[in-house]
């Protein structure tokens, strides 16, 4: 339906950096000359709460929210949130997820039960292209777990048609000097893993 | 040309900025807080946090009357604690462009309720424009500041969640400084005694006549022909959505809602068997269209509650088919208070007891929810104090012994709470009122208010002290207390809850987002006995695995609470 159009869902947990990573992400859309639409919502889910954020670009975009099943990508931070939103998938869209699983509260307090093993039997089943990075650990080893998002945006850009420069640009723009190269070293590191 | 990819909140800041715009006020609140925060950014603008939201339109509207362009912004709930000087902004006019920004929440991501702020157009008799994209809420502030110059008239702009937090392409301008006409005294027109008033509502009928004439020929109420023989209505984001979907279809694209134009409306509608309307929330163009004689299709097969979505309009297509859904048996994941939250340290204190406790909304609404539930009520901003009195003289009647607790937030207790203290001391209140002083208006993204000693423009200023306010108020029992420190304030609390008497109890700790992290705490495994009593504090960074408890190092940020809770001495 929509071929001229590339839809990306990311999502996670508050504070993750999910929003960086689509700012980043729509910043170098743009600049390739994309029409871009991206929306998120702010305010209260981001304490700890379930965040997605839409990306849509192409030549012409109107709606900022994607439509169920026409996702080409899926980003998640977490695994967990990754099978929460995988109605918004394509058949044969891609899945990109940590591996790393957090109880929500109810369950880490014990008011709700949940097997956490059935996240991967899920995943394993219902999706076709599916990949699993420990970025999180990968952010730890770099030191510093807060560029866990840029591990996987590094790593999706394989599949998406920008050049390193645009994004190592754009990422100069949005992140601290302090933590530039840092960024820059977690892009590079989530790009290289790909063809490893 | 410059272009930028702005979300809608920062487009009307852009906005602001190019149309010349002089003052700007607002009191935080999602989906609207960054307008203000990006207007900050422009040194041009004077701008402001106002203690609430019916101080930040009259200080605009006061901006205006001096003359000057003047803009005020709120999420929707404000415009009722504001809906007092918008009333009276209509008859009175302006002499500088004034707009009033009020971003609505369908799908209440963020919110009390999902009001539909086109109606606050329609009663208060105030023109409303509706963007329904970045591009257009820029474009329409500096139209907006026009139009409100042009007939002497307060310009509402209506945004919700989803234009305010969209980001796409924006093409940048220049500002344009508008020369300022200064303050003209015009008793007639600004001091609404009875006899001037009249005049004044004979008049502000006058210009919505002419207002109406305009939106009929307004650029942004826009036709656009498609091929099959539907014809689409729309206004906002509910317009992209319907794009998305209805490909061939004809639209009339609606953005000043009212005055609504009905002489466009007519001609277009007249050549069409088949219309639709698609709106969020409300049947308000839908009533419109209706009451000019066209039948049309609208709620019924749309919600009136939650926001739309592509997926939403195909029920206009086919029957929605069964969805197979993949993520039901899934558990939730609600937000939480953060790991080191002060907040939770008074409500570890009350959680699950028989007391009466109304709340307040900010972060520590979230008390209401497991693992504390130390919440019963959330009604709006300030309520908490002043629902507590009313249910206290009912239990006085009946003999209800539960202890009546209040508890609210700084920024909240500034915005609204300090009427309700007032009443509390008048009327002679026995409730023990729990100030949450982390420092911050945390909820909304961490801005300053009276008692941070710090404005929006980053400049310092008197700090205003809760327990000074408390005091003066003629409270006599008042008490600063650490959340941190459980132990302690067990006893002090403890004693009050017994006593029922009036006092105010200041929990003051910064929130965890204005201070540095400290070392994370860990568990000795040896020492500890897997009780559950840290699970109980509530805290995310602490779990348990194998029958001990486990602090996450990634989380925890030391503030050493759950030191205070464990019998064992296990956490160092
Ligand atoms: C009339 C109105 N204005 C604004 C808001 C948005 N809002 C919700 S809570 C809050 C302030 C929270 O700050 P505070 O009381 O200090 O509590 P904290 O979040 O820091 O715990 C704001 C601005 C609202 N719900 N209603």
């Amino acid at each position: 339906m929509n071929k001229e159009i590339t839809n990306i869902l990311i999502c996670g947990i508050g504070g993750q950096g999910i929003l960086l990573f689509s700012d980043i992400l729509g910043e170098v859309a743009m600049e390739n000359g994309f029409l871009v639409k991206k929306s998120e919502v702010k305010g209260m889910a981001q304490r700890g709460g379930s965040v997605i954020s839409h990306l849509r670009f192409g030549k012409e975009v109107y709606s900022p929210l994607i439509p169920l099943k026409e996702a080409d990508f899926l980003v998640s931070m977490e695994k967990l949130e990754a099978l929460r939103y995988l109605d918004y998938l394509k058949e044969d869209g891609i899945l990109i997820t940590d591996n790393f699983y957090m109880p929500p509260l109810p369950v880490l307090v014990g008011e709700v039960e949940f097997e956490s093993h059935t996240i991967d039997k899920n995943l394993k089943e219902k999706v076709k292209n599916l990949y699993y990075l420990p970025a999180q650990k990968i952010a730890k080893e770099l030191g510093d777990i807060r560029i866990s998002n840029i591990i996987l945006l590094g790593f999706l850009s394989n599949f998406l048609p920008f050049k390193i420069d645009d994004y190592l640009k754009v990422i100069e723009r949005n992140v601290k000097k302090e933590y530039l190269e840092l960024n820059k070293k977690a892009f590079l590191k989530g790009r290289e893993i790909f063809s490893q | 040309m410059k272009r930028a990819l702005l979300s809608g909140n920062e487009a009307v800041a852009r906005g602001a900025y190019e149309g010349g715009c002089l003052v700007a006020a607002a009191y935080p609140g999602t989906p609207s807080t960054e307008i203000l925060e990006e207007i900050s950014k422009y040194k041009e603008i004077y701008c402001e946090w106002s203690v609430n939201e019916k101080v930040a339109l009259e200080v605009a509207l006061g901006a205006a009357l001096a003359g000057a362009r003047a803009l005020c912004a709120m999420k929707h709930v404000g415009l009722n604690v504001a809906a007092d000087p918008l009333f009276s902004s209509a008859y009175i006019g302006v002499q500088g462009g004034f707009i009033i920004v009020t971003c609505d929440d369908p799908g209440m991501h963020s919110s009390q309720n999902e009001q539909d702020n086109r109606f606050y157009g329609l009663f208060a008799k105030i023109p409303v424009l509706c963007p329904s994209d970045s591009q257009e809420a820029k474009d329409l502030v500096i139209k907006a500041f026009e139009i409100s110059e042009e007939f002497d008239i307060p310009v509402i702009l209506r945004m919700t969640t989803r234009v305010s937090h969209c980001k796409s392409v924006v093409n940048l301008g220049e500002r344009r400084e508008k020369e300022i006409k200064g303050y003209k005294k015009d008793v007639s027109k600004t001091n609404l005694l009875p006899q001037f008033a009249k005049r004044r509502h004979i008049l502000l009928e006058e210009k919505l006549e002419k207002l109406k004439e305009y939106s009929n020929n307004f650029p942004y109420n826009r036709f656009e022909e498609g091929k099959s023989d539907l014809l689409v209505i729309a206004d906002g984001v509910a317009y992209q959505y319907a794009k998305e979907v209805f490909k061939d279809a004809s639209f009339l694209k609606l953005t000043m809602v009212y005055p609504f134009p009905d002489k466009l409306v007519s001609s277009i509608c007249q050549k069409y068997k088949e219309i639709i309307v698609v709106e969020e929330v409300e049947p308000f163009i839908e009533l419109m269209v209706k009451s000019l004689g066209f039948k049309v299709k609208g709620k019924g097969y749309l919600p009136k509650f939650d926001e739309l979505n592509p997926d939403r309009l195909k029920v206009f297509i086919k029957k929605e088919e069964e969805k197979e859904k993949k993520s039901d048996e899934l558990p939730r994941r609600p937000p939480v208070l953060c790991p080191g939250c002060p907040h939770i340290g008074t409500f570890y204190l009350l959680q699950k007891k028989d007391y009466i406790i109304t709340g307040d909304i900010g972060c520590y609404t979230l008390g209401a929810l497991a693992p504390h539930y130390a919440m019963d009520t959330c009604v709006c901003m300030g309520a908490s104090i002043t629902l507590a009195q009313g249910i206290e003289k009912v239990n006085k009647r009946i003999n209800d012994q539960r202890p009546i607790i209040s508890i609210i937030g700084d920024s909240t207790f500034f915005h609204m709470g300090v009427p309700g203290l007032l009443n509390m001391v008048y009327n002679k209140s026995d409730i023990i009122l729990f100030i949450l002083d982390n420092e911050t208006t945390g909820m909304t993204g961490h801005q300053d208010h009276p008692g941070t000693g710090r404005t929006l423009m980053k400049e310092e200023t008197k700090k205003i002290l809760p327990e000074d306010i408390a005091r003066a108020c003629g409270i006599e029992k008042v008490y600063v207390l650490n959340p941190y420190k459980i132990r302690e304030n067990k006893k002090i609390i403890d004693k009050l809850l017994k006593e029922k008497k009036q006092a105010v109890v200041i929990m003051r700790e910064p929130c965890i987002f204005l201070k540095k992290r400290e070392k994370p705490k860990e568990i000795d495994i040896e020492l500890c006995t897997g009780c559950k009593l840290c699970i109980k504090l509530g805290c995310p960074a602490i779990s348990y695995e194998d029958n001990k408890a486990k602090i996450n190092e990634n989380f925890c940020v030391g503030c050493g609470m759950c030191i205070e809770v464990c019998p064992k001495g296990a956490i160092k």
